[in-house]
């Protein structure tokens, strides 16, 4: 760690590239993204019909916990409202493609190509890009930005609040998003025909009267599912371009020395709350969007699921991921997506992909683990209170997913109690073994984590 | 005007529920700086275990039950602040304490993590007792609502034209009790200044000779019993218990806890007035304007007051040390 | 240290387990049936969660049916297989399970959910993957519509709130009608709305219509605003969890107004609701007390198996079950569109809840019952039959 330490940033500026690459480097992540998106689309989903829906949700919350990341994680600020962003900026897309289907089309149903086209095999669509996308696609921005303007207000108050404080006013905020939504009127109905109470409010208002008829209690129902494993995976792509280019860029590194000592930032120069303010914007924007893929994956959006037991749910990710480390949230994001879904039919330890599993960790542990014997010994014991536990299932006459939220529950715990700060700390993966020893991610390392080796010497000093 | 001072009375009575789960908070925040997110759950596991014990005395909800005597009243409030009481030390001890001088984020996540198991634990049925076919009580508590037996005798009082209930005047005398006992407590027994000692910075404490896990284990279990006590006045106010895992548990304590954050956090005379404050909005709000947006006003009101007075009513202004 | 390493090993180690995860890509897409072996049935329920109750009793309902299929030996000779998937309450959990149900599991038949939020949710994918999906009770209009797939075996919310009007107009002969409802639930809202419109068609009166939201604990203010209104009576279709609550608030404000119910309100919570809602009534699907032989039977086993009397979810569950088995014994195949059609065709099925028949909206018009609260008990009321 001390040799990331003595790398002066005045190297940096020497290697540092020509203006005019600017462009291309901040866009090829997503490019190469795009690519993978329509690989994992083509290739990956329609091989794996179980886990489709598990793999669009954790791309969902990729989404979300990498932005919830730029406040909580590289700002240092404490935002429980995270679920209230995606409310706002998820009806209020839902609600132009809906009403806007409705203004262009005539009905409230699907317009989209292939890159968006969820359905079985039964006729797909034949272009790739229909106009269906363009408006799905602005519905995803127009949502993004009234999260924005809502993440502008939310972040006002870190000018007098922060840790605790500010915590729950995000908390209040994402509850009256909630109870306010549910106090919204009930919707056009969107199978058939429309019913004469409903033509009478369509001949009525304009198109942006009806925005606000999002459903209430009743969740938003029956919008056209344009939000594709491709599309879900692109905005994934452009949160971690962004992420990325944010931790490195000097923004990003004014964000960590709020995070680290806010009276030191303020008092060499950083206007700790316009950065705070706009962290809350980007990372808004985001929640927003996930809101809207979401609302048009599901072909739904309910006020009801995205209270504080979301918001719980994203911090979470960001917390066991690592605060500040995006690649953490990442993995986090993916890793409690998939894991209350593979406890609905917990696997025996004989099956060959867990013994896999379990033969790698091992390996890794006896190669590298300081106490090797200890870690052994903890895999060991997980195996067979894992097998225990089933045997008790099984003689109680239940299944052991009865109790998979239990078992979400306790791992929580002992997660955060065996290891606090969370997989990766504040390191990303590229920075670890084995990665690190790999050339072509060694130059940026040396020349970009100036801030992350700050960092990691504020953690070892505390 | 007469309906103006029954509002007035109903926003105390819950209020003065508010109040005492806003204690529990006040006081682990005021040692540990940090928000107990599973107080809600210890809260409802007071209320499920008063209504368990009193299936387990023997005392039905059925119809035309008749009041216990009021010793067997006293025991079920005993056995919620016991089991409460009992539960609390055990999260401290295998859940927080591991976590002392972990960053306060994991503190809270580990927090969560014990709220979602205990709700999940609460509605399991693994074992149930029957009497004449039907289900009498379940351990743990089971997914379906139960409703408390009577436990006192409730009547309506009326006074200038104001009604009260003798249930909400109980609340509120035993609210006010608990707190003047904790307050003594805290500026006048050992234990106390062992506590303000340990807020105040618990290496510091530690080198004084104060036993600093000792301490913080007894603020747990004295916030843990007085959730027990609140979750046994909510039985006797809402007799109908829903399941465990209900988001109204949770809302619930949310609405303590603000009522914590609006008095001042970390002070008791301000949890007691955050919590009257909050019940009084809330029924103010509610007849005023309309029922459907009551959590709105509670959450409102906690951002007005954050914003004009970051520290709550009676808090006091934190000085940044550099 | 290590576990950083580990870390960074485990969601890729996940990632390719669910690749490998694939293995029989081809036999037998969504909903077409192998011909041989166990037929599988899925349920999606919340089994935990807030509404763990409704999930817990309908799947007690059709596990009760099950049982009884496979002791007369299963359909078309093969067993029959109940898979029930967990949804916690929670939409994207929803859509998780029916998926897993379809693509792992195979079943060929979903039954699910009780909350009409989630049964849209569901049935989109059901209805997307050519799998017949039965709603025990969702109540919502719309969930039919999502397409052929979707049918229920329950009548729609307007329906039962008009019959309560009707029953009150005409057998309370009261005028004077104040509503109090659950918001946040759309079975709620929309049994007032068909109450309050058939009541004021039948030439009664509405004088307030009160809300509440899910998670309330007090009441007091809207029983205050309804007291001061001055009405003969309460129509309060809310679920059973709120209503032991509203009943004794009303009885400590000294209000002893007759209160009126929807199906909701059925449990055994309510038996030990002490006095207050004494005298009340409420329209309800079934009532153990009809000396019906498919009632009588239900009720009689159901309390053998589970230890506690059957509420309407589990009648309902029941009934969802008995429709798909009497629809498979029928149907050519149990291909998704065969079945779906046996299904639209049911006709006069004998269930718990009444006589089944689904008309060209895969919906159900059928007998609603009333049913009295008197001391401590449900009793059998009335019988209203489908009208013309």
């Amino acid at each position: 760690m001390t040799e990331l330490a003595t790398t002066s940033d005045d190297g940096a500026s020497a290697l540092r590239p020509p203006g005019w690459t600017a462009i291309p480097r901040a866009v090829w992540p997503v490019v190469v993204g795009v690519v993978l998106a329509y690989c994992l689309q083509e290739l990956v989903v329609p091989n794996t019909p179980t886990f489709s829906s598990v793999i669009a949700f954790a791309g969902i919350n990729i989404l979300l916990a990498v932005s919830l990341n730029l406040v909580n994680g590289f700002a240092g600020q404490f935002s429980i409202g995270h679920a209230g962003f995606m409310a706002v900026g998820g009806y209020f897309g839902a609600s132009i493609v809906y009403y806007g289907s409705y203004a262009i089309y005539g009905d409230f149903n699907f317009h989209g190509g292939y890159l968006s086209y969820l359905g079985s095999a039964r006729s797909t669509p034949s272009m790739p890009l229909l106009g269906g996308e363009l408006l799905f696609l602005a519905g995803c921005i127009l949502g993004g930005l009234l999260s924005v303007a809502a993440g502008y207000l939310v972040g006002l108050p870190s000018l007098r609040l922060r840790g605790d404080y500010l915590a729950i006013v995000t908390l209040g905020f994402g509850e009256i998003v909630r109870v306010l939504l549910e106090g919204t009127p009930s919707q056009i109905s969107p199978y058939g025909t429309l019913s004469s109470v409903d033509q009478v409010i369509v001949d009525k208002s304009s198109f942006f009267g009806l925005l606000h008829r999002v459903g209430g209690p009743q969740a938003f129902n029956g919008l056209p599912t344009y939000a594709s494993h491709f599309w879900i995976y692109v905005w994934v792509a452009i949160v971690l371009a962004v992420a990325v280019r944010v931790k490195y860029s000097g923004y990003g590194r004014s964000l960590l020395s709020i995070r680290e000592d806010l009276v030191a930032a303020r008092s060499i120069g950083v206007d700790v709350t316009k950065y705070n303010v706009r962290a809350f914007m980007l990372s808004a924007f985001f929640a927003g969007i996930a809101g809207v893929l979401t609302a048009l994956y599901v072909g739904q959006i309910k006020a009801g699921d995205l209270g504080f037991s979301r918001s719980f749910e994203i911090i979470i990710m960001v917390v066991l991921g690592g605060l500040g480390s995006i690649s953490g949230a990442f993995m986090a994001a993916i890793l409690l997506t998939f894991l209350p879904e593979v406890l609905r039919d917990p696997p025996r330890i004989y099956d060959p992909t867990v013994l896999a599993v379990i033969a790698v960790l091992a390996l890794i542990a006896a190669v590298r683990a300081r106490h090797r014997w200890r870690v052994l010994g903890l895999i060991v014991g997980v195996c067979l209170a894992y097998e225990l536990a089933r045997w008790g299932a099984d003689v109680s006459g239940r299944k052991l997913s009865d109790f998979r939220m239990i078992i979400y529950a306790a791992v929580l715990v002992l997660l955060m109690i065996l290891r606090p700060q969370g997989l990766l700390g504040v390191h990303e993966i590229w920075e670890v073994w084995p990665l690190n020893k790999l050339p072509f991610l060694r130059r940026p390392l040396r020349s970009s984590s100036t801030a992350t080796a700050g960092a990691v010497a504020l953690q070892e000093k505390r | 005007m007469t309906s103006f001072f029954q509002i007035i009375a109903d926003g105390i009575s819950i209020g003065a529920l508010y109040a005492l789960v806003a204690l529990g908070y006040t006081l682990v925040y005021g040692i540990l700086q940090f928000i107990n997110f599973a107080h809600s759950d210890v809260f409802a596991l007071g209320a499920w275990a008063s209504l368990t014990a009193a299936a387990m005395l023997g005392l039905s909800s059925a119809f035309g039950a008749q009041v216990p005597p009021f010793y067997l009243t006293l025991l079920v409030l005993l056995a919620a602040m016991v089991v409460c009481g009992a539960f609390g030390y055990a999260i401290e001890r295998l859940a927080y304490r591991p976590l002392r001088n972990a960053p306060r984020l994991n503190v809270l996540i580990t927090a969560i993590g014990v709220s979602l198991l205990l709700q999940n634990i609460g509605q399991l049925e693994i074992f149930r007792a029957k009497n004449q076919g039907m289900t009498v009580y379940s351990i743990p508590f089971g997914p379906f609502p139960r409703v408390m037996p009577p436990m006192i005798v409730n009547e309506s009082i009326t006074f200038l034209g104001v009604t009260f209930n003798t249930v909400d005047l109980i609340i509120l005398a035993v609210a006010m009790v608990i707190m003047i006992g904790i307050e003594w407590m805290i500026f006048h027994t050992k234990i106390g200044l062992a506590m303000r000692a340990v807020s105040f910075n618990h290496r510091t404490a530690a080198l004084m000779g104060v036993n600093v896990d000792r301490v913080v284990s007894f603020t747990f279990v004295t916030g843990a019993v007085l959730a027990g006590a609140a979750g046994f006045l909510y039985c006797l106010k809402y007799p109908q218990l829903r399941q465990t895992a209900d988001t109204m548990w949770v809302l619930f304590g949310l609405k303590g806890f603000v009522a914590a954050v609006v008095g001042g956090i970390g002070n008791i005379r301000g949890a007691m007035l955050g919590g009257l404050c909050i019940g009084l909005i809330e029924f103010l709000g509610v007849s005023t304007i309309s029922s459907d947006y009551r959590d709105v006003y509670v959450f409102s009101i906690l951002i007005v007051v954050l914003l004009v007075r970051p520290n709550g009513i009676l808090g006091k202004a934190v000085v940044e040390k550099v | 240290m290590s576990p950083r390493h580990l870390a960074l090993l485990l969601p890729l180690a996940l990632f390719s387990a669910v690749i490998g995860c694939k293995k029989d890509p081809q036999a037998g897409g969504a909903g077409r049936d192998t011909g041989t072996g166990d037929i599988v049935i899925g349920h999606y329920a919340s089994m935990t969660g807030s509404e763990a109750t409704f999930g817990q009793s309908t799947d007690n309902g059709i596990k009760l049916a099950v049982k009884e299929i496979n002791e007369k030996g299963g359909i078309k000779g093969r067993k029959v297989k109940l898979q029930t998937e967990d949804d916690a309450g929670k939409q994207a959990d929803a859509v998780n399970a029916v998926n897993k149900l379809i693509q792992q599991d195979k079943a060929l038949a979903i039954i699910g959910e009780v909350a009409s939020s989630l049964s849209k949710a569901g049935g989109q994918i059901c209805q997307k993957e050519g799998v017949p999906m039965i709603s025990p009770s969702s109540t919502n209009p719309d969930v039919t519509k999502i397409g052929p797939m979707i049918s229920r075996v329950c009548f729609i919310d307007t329906y039962q709130g008009a019959i309560g009007a009707r029953f009150v107009l005409e057998e309370l002969k009261l005028k004077k009608g104040a509503t109090l409802y659950d918001r946040t639930q759309a079975y709620s809202s929309g049994l007032n709305e068909g109450f309050v419109d058939a009541f004021k068609k039948r030439g009664g009166e509405i004088v307030t219509q009160q809300a509440f939201s899910g998670g309330d604990t007090s009441f007091s203010a809207q029983l205050k605003e309804i007291a001061a209104a001055k009405p003969d009576f309460i129509y309060v279709p809310a679920y059973y969890s709120a209503i032991v609550n509203i009943g004794l608030e009303a009885q400590t404000l000294g209000i002893k107004l007759p209160m009126i119910g929807g199906d909701g309100w059925v449990s055994d919570v309510l038996k030990s609701s002490r006095d207050s809602l004494n005298g009340s009534y409420f329209t309800d699907h079934y009532s153990k007390e009809e000396k019906r032989p498919e009632v009588e039977n239900f009720v009689a086993k159901y309390k053998k198996e589970f230890g506690s009397e059957p509420d309407s979810m589990a009648a309902l569950g029941y009934d969802a079950a008995g429709v798909l088995f009497a629809a498979m014994a029928k149907a050519p195949t149990l291909n998704g569109d065969d079945l779906a059609k046996a299904i639209a065709d049911t006709k006069d099925f004998a269930g718990v809840t009444g006589k089944i028949t689904l008309n060209a909206n895969r919906d159900v018009e059928k007998r609603a019952v009333v049913q009295k609260m008197q001391n401590g008990d449900f009793v059998f009321f009335k019988a209203y039959e489908v009208e013309k």
